[in-house]
């Protein structure tokens, strides 16, 4: 089964950019994200820029309309994703666990539509 | 037809543990369960109850299974699961006359922590118990409509996040088991709270939560804390006859009539401790199951072990820190310590408990020790404001109009 394992953080939570603490941060991503790949696990996965470079967009009635910021103003953002491929929930969710950002943030695990 | 429910309600969580297992579909298996049983209350009316219900109820439900995968209307893309079903029902027809029991791994699936309690709570009872949604609903003052719904949406979380029908890994086992005592525990806990003039389907919840327990420690028999949680349980209930009077008053431990009490279930809760204990395996079910057994095996509430009562409590605010737990502690505390001691570290609890109703109940108590009914009666009040359960409310009631006609 396909799952996206979307992460979210609040923005001054966990490692600041530029403190040794964020560079053990990106080593440890480096290093589970290879491990999912080990496993055979890893369909993708990134990183995104932060909130601040969020355009949203709408059309109504044909219209576009055309908002700078993020879907919904919340103190958590969504800050990266992995799509697996696992077995069941409980293979998923051992290895969104193993997600760095699971101290501080949270990650929220849903399979994808299977058509 | 007595004897068809007593098979029904004994064999169901088994064979739905079966269907479940063989067809990967915990709805498929519920409707298929349910047209085998439609069948068999036709078939056995006139023939007889067979040899072996059981096995009659899985061939049955196996086939209705079958027939209704056939008849999808998305059958096309059906058809490979149900070529490998037929296959596996061919191949394993004969092995059905004796009923492996899977149950383990149906309630590691309907306690799954990827679901809410209240939905585990929900599908254990349903899935396992065999309990009617009309049933759990009335258990739960819900209407049958919310309860099916919560069902429902449980099946469907299932299915759809890929909770998969197996049992937990070994280095998870702990944790997930710790939720099963936990949703078993709710169940009981929920009959137990019950006010005496609800519904009696609601008192039948403790039965229902020891048959689970009792289920779950056949299934996993080296488990001491699941031992200690049906110890507990056993304890509990052995009381239940003693908790309410005639007119269904709630009756504190001190004033409760310990003839009453059920020593043939004190006897077996004791001795289901004692076999925990021994694995030298501690944890929170064995100690609060060894703190009620102190209270069954006193023989007067003057006569209760308190010492013993005040460690445990200690041993268990180790395992689980908790603002409830030092309350209850320290209302143990209060029979062998100065009442103004106990009401300095009291109060210390109040920021934690300031909506619990028993904290103001504890300090009452204190209170009217220390001579103070006055201020104990502003306490009860307060409890009275947050009390949601109308047999512990007339309880309270009642020891206001002590405090104002001066007996106590």
């Amino acid at each position: 089964m396909k799952y996206m394992a979307l992460i979210y953080s609040a923005e001054n939570a966990g490692p600041q950019y530029g403190t040794p603490e964020f560079k053990q941060m990106l080593a440890d991503y480096h290093s589970v994200t290879e491990l999912f790949e080990k496993d055979g696990v890893l369909i993708s996965g990134d990183g995104l820029q932060d909130v601040n470079t969020a355009t949203t967009i709408s059309v109504r009635n044909g219209k576009t309309e055309t908002i700078d910021g993020p879907f919904a103003e919340t103190k958590e953002q969504l800050g990266g994703y992995y799509l697996f491929d696992c077995d069941n929930l409980d293979q998923v969710l051992k290895y969104a666990a193993m997600i760095p950002t699971v101290k501080y943030g949270r990650v929220e695990v849903r399979p994808l539509m299977e058509y | 037809m007595n004897s068809f429910n007593s098979i029904i309600k004994k064999d169901w969580g088994r064979i739905i543990a079966l269907l479940s297992n063989y067809l990967h579909d915990l709805d498929l298996a519920e409707d298929a369960m349910q047209d085998a049983l439609e069948s068999a209350l036709i078939h056995w009316r006139k023939n007889g109850i067979p040899k072996n219900p059981q096995a009659w109820l899985l061939t049955t439900a196996k086939h209705k299974a079958l027939d209704k995968i056939r008849r999808a209307r998305n059958f096309e893309s059906k058809k490979k699961d149900y070529l490998r079903l037929l296959q596996l029902n061919e191949s394993n027809n004969k092995e059905d006359f004796f009923i492996a029991d899977e149950r383990l791994r149906l309630i590691f699936t309907c306690c799954h922590p990827a679901l809410a309690k209240s939905t585990s709570v929900a599908l254990t009872l349903r899935l396992l118990g065999g309990l009617t949604t009309q049933e759990i609903a009335s258990a739960y003052l819900v209407s049958a409509q919310t309860m099916a719904q919560r069902i429902v949406r449980g099946k469907r979380k299932i299915k759809k996040a890929g909770i998969s029908y197996v049992l937990p890994e070994k280095d998870n086992f702990q944790l997930r088991l710790g939720r099963v005592l936990t949703v078993i525990y709710l169940i009981f806990n929920e009959g137990y709270c019950a006010a005496n003039n609800t519904k009696l389907i609601r008192q039948s919840l403790c039965v229902e939560a020891i048959r689970l327990g009792t289920i779950l420690l056949n299934l996993c028999p080296q488990e001491s804390e699941v031992k200690g949680l049906l110890s507990l349980l056993l304890l509990h209930d052995s009381r239940v006859k003693a908790r309410f009077n005639s007119q269904g008053d709630f009756i504190s431990l001190e004033k409760q009539d310990r003839s009453l009490w059920n020593k043939l279930q004190i006897k077996q809760g004791a001795e289901l401790l004692k076999s925990a204990l021994g694995q030298k395996s501690i944890g929170s079910y064995q100690i609060q199951a060894a703190i009620s057994a102190l209270h069954c095996q006193a023989s007067s509430f003057k006569k209760t072990d308190w010492h013993q009562i005040v460690l445990l409590y200690e041993e268990l605010l180790k395992i689980t820190p908790s603002s409830i737990i030092k309350l209850n502690q320290l209302m143990a505390k209060s029979h062998i310590a100065p009442a103004q001691d106990v009401l300095k570290e009291l109060n210390e609890l109040e920021e934690q408990l300031l909506k619990y109703h028993p904290f103001y109940v504890a300090k009452a108590e204190l209170l009217v020790t220390l001579k103070k009914p006055d201020e104990a009666y502003r306490q009860i009040k307060k409890a009275l404001r947050l009390c949601q359960n109308s047999t512990i409310k007339s309880h309270l009631e009642s020891k206001l109009k002590l405090f104002y006609s001066g007996i106590e």
